[in-house]
């Protein structure tokens, strides 16, 4: 089963191109050390050779250029590239979780209980989840952790969704009745019967999140909302390049390279995430043939 | 269906109440004077915050202070949003409209784009015009807004100088505060054309078309897809064939046929989408500088103006559920087949 969808994923172009991007960031992500030593002891501080305010053209020192206050674009990229993995993946990771065990246990206890959280998933869908994550990361204070929560708290409630969901259908299944006949009871029933035939779907469908998950990160870094300045986040170097969009006198384009290679790497690793999305999506929906 | 409703309308306190105490809570981690603005209704009381703080007992117990809160929030004050330098009301019902007013153009353009390629990429199915559509559709959802917003920033209003950013120009600005401009409506667009001032009709048009154009390219994605598979399905169906069959030229096939009846999803689909531009308001109305309430809740929220901030998210959230709701109902009166139950 799974060497066939990886099969389908490889043979789309579309998917494959996507496929290869994401992996490609991974490498990125994962070499970082040895793509950009740091001299630093935290490695996510951006290297400053100066405190000059213009930004400066790609040159042999600054390969992709300096941003203002001469950030290093290419040191930015690379371990922007590690910081995105970092919170997508932990984002994804805790939301998903606390999304298995309350929308398991919705499901499972039914009744008041998954009245309850239902009725605390209504309260985080009632506001877009941008705007909540905004206002939860202010409140908080701009700081990396405190983003991942606000992004995790806003997260959570589609997993649970998804988990009650396949829970609920898997419940009604008959090799759970067959189990229930031979005495499973409570936990052992939940845990070893119905959850490892019903979560799969929704592991997949959660993972391909992180491409949202890192551009709802980058747009709180971008408000300001997000890590503190100097930090090597994507959001936070196009936020920089905010002040030079106009270019200097004459040439407009003059600063162009601050917008685009962050822009760049974001779009790149967004645009992977989606199109492998959409291939695991075609495939796990069985209307598509 | 009335039914279902009414069940949503019961929902809907619930839900904000939720979203307003969520909030309230974590305003606590911060300090009694910062949280004063939620009982201030003008800075002249600021003078005296120690007071205010006595007074509202903002040492109180959450519950105690949430209750007082909504009390006043229910009796229409809101507090006094510093950011803003004006009260919360009062800011919103300054803002809303200009927000509302980028969202209704913004939808326009969506359904435009998003018809004109989805029909195109139905009608060259796999073909060179079909793969660039759907290509352009899946880019410009990859591409971050803030990212889109700058670039289009650049090269329409640096190099080409004309969308300016902001609201209006200041000549519109000192235009509209004069006595004799009447503000029936609140909308701009509007009430420049009732107080038959055309200038700043387009004035107003020519601000709100890069916002609008960068939310557009950020979110026409999934009508290209659905006007896509919705337009296939039409022009496999008989009665296409009977139009062609008599004659009729290919142009009338596609779009007096087909494409009316192709594009009743989209037209649903327009509505629910309306309704999620409010999250992508928030970051290009900060882009582009935009006087709508996205702008004021990003400088709420920059500079802790708690209650900017609770009375921007209990609109936003009023706004939503209500969106939603409009939405759903909208759905059924398209499609028969569905039906909202529980």
């Amino acid at each position: 089963m799974t060497k066939r969808i990886w099969q389908r994923i490889l043979q789309n172009k579309a998917s494959l191109t996507g496929f290869v991007l994401v992996a490609l960031f991974g490498l990125v992500a994962l070499f970082a050390p040895v793509l950009a030593p740091s001299q630093t002891a935290n490695p996510y501080q951006l290297p400053q050779s100066s405190y000059e305010v213009t930004p400066q053209p790609p040159s042999a020192e600054h390969w992709l250029g300096t941003t203002e206050q001469q950030y290093d674009l290419y040191y930015g990229v690379v371990w922007g590239t590690r910081l995105a993995f970092k919170i997508g993946i932990t984002v994804t990771f805790f939301a998903f979780l606390i999304g298995l065990i309350l929308g398991a246990g919705a499901a499972y206890f039914g009744g008041k209980i998954d009245e309850i959280i239902m009725r605390c998933t209504d309260v985080v869908f009632a506001v877009p989840s941008l705007v909540l994550a905004m206002v939860i990361a202010a409140m908080l204070g701009p700081d990396i952790k405190n983003m991942m929560i606000a992004l995790t708290a806003v997260a959570w409630p589609s997993y649970a969704r998804l988990v009650r969901g396949d829970v609920l259908s898997v419940k009604q299944q008959d090799f759970v009745t067959a189990a229930k006949a031979l005495g499973a009871r409570g936990p052992r029933l939940l845990l070893r019967h119905i959850l490892p035939n019903s979560i799969y779907p929704s592991i997949v469908v959660a993972s391909l999140d992180i491409g949202y998950i890192v551009l709802t990160a980058a747009s709180l870094s971008f408000l300001g909302l997000g890590s503190q300045p100097g930090t090597a986040d994507w959001g936070q170097l196009i936020a920089m390049a905010r002040n030079w969009v106009l270019g200097s006198g004459t040439n407009t384009f003059a600063y162009w390279y601050t917008v685009v290679i962050p822009g760049g790497a974001i779009f790149l690793f967004v645009l992977g995430w989606n199109l492998l999305g959409d291939g695991f999506r075609d495939i796990l929906d069985p209307r598509q043939g | 269906m009335i039914k279902y409703i009414f069940r949503r309308l019961l929902l809907l306190p619930l839900v904000v109440l939720g979203v307003t105490f969520l909030l309230f809570f974590l305003t606590q981690r911060l300090s009694p004077e910062m949280r004063a603005s939620l009982y201030i209704k003008d800075p002249r009381q600021m003078g005296s915050l120690e007071e205010v703080i006595e007074k509202y007992g903002l040492r109180d117990n959450l519950f105690k202070q949430y209750g007082r809160w909504l009390g006043s929030a229910v009796s229409g004050d809101l507090g006094y949003s510093q950011s803003a330098n004006m009260p919360v009301a009062q800011a919103i019902k300054e803002y809303l409209p200009a927000t509302v007013q980028l969202a209704i153009v913004t939808i326009v353009l969506v359904v435009f784009f998003g018809v004109w390629f989805g029909v195109v990429s139905a009608v060259k199915k796999d073909k060179w015009q079909d793969h660039l559509a759907r290509f352009i559709s899946v880019g410009g959802f990859s591409l971050p807004i803030f990212v889109l917003g700058l670039l289009l920033l650049m090269l329409f209003y640096g190099k080409l100088g004309w969308f300016p950013p902001g609201g209006y120009s200041l000549s519109t600005d000192v235009a509209i505060h004069l006595p004799n401009f009447h503000h029936y409506t609140g909308f701009l667009l509007i009430d420049s054309l009732l107080n038959g001032n055309i200038r700043i009709f387009i004035d107003v048009l020519r601000h709100l078309f890069l916002p609008a154009l960068t939310l557009c390219i950020g979110s026409f994605a999934l009508m290209v897809r659905v006007m896509r598979s919705s337009m296939l399905e039409e022009l496999n169906k008989d009665y296409v064939r009977t139009a062609r069959a008599k004659g009729l030229p290919e142009h009338a096939v596609i779009y007096r046929h087909a494409g009316k009846n192709a594009i009743i999803p989209v037209i649903t689909l327009a509505g629910i989408q309306f309704i999620r531009l409010l999250g992508g308001t928030v970051i290009v109305e900060t882009i582009f500088d935009y006087p709508g309430i996205g702008r004021f809740g990003v400088t709420a929220a920059q500079q802790l103006d708690i209650a900017g901030i609770m009375g921007f998210s209990l609109m936003v959230a009023v706004l939503f559920v209500l969106g939603n709701l409009f939405s759903d109902i909208l759905y059924t009166a398209v499609d028969p087949r569905i039906k909202l139950n529980d």
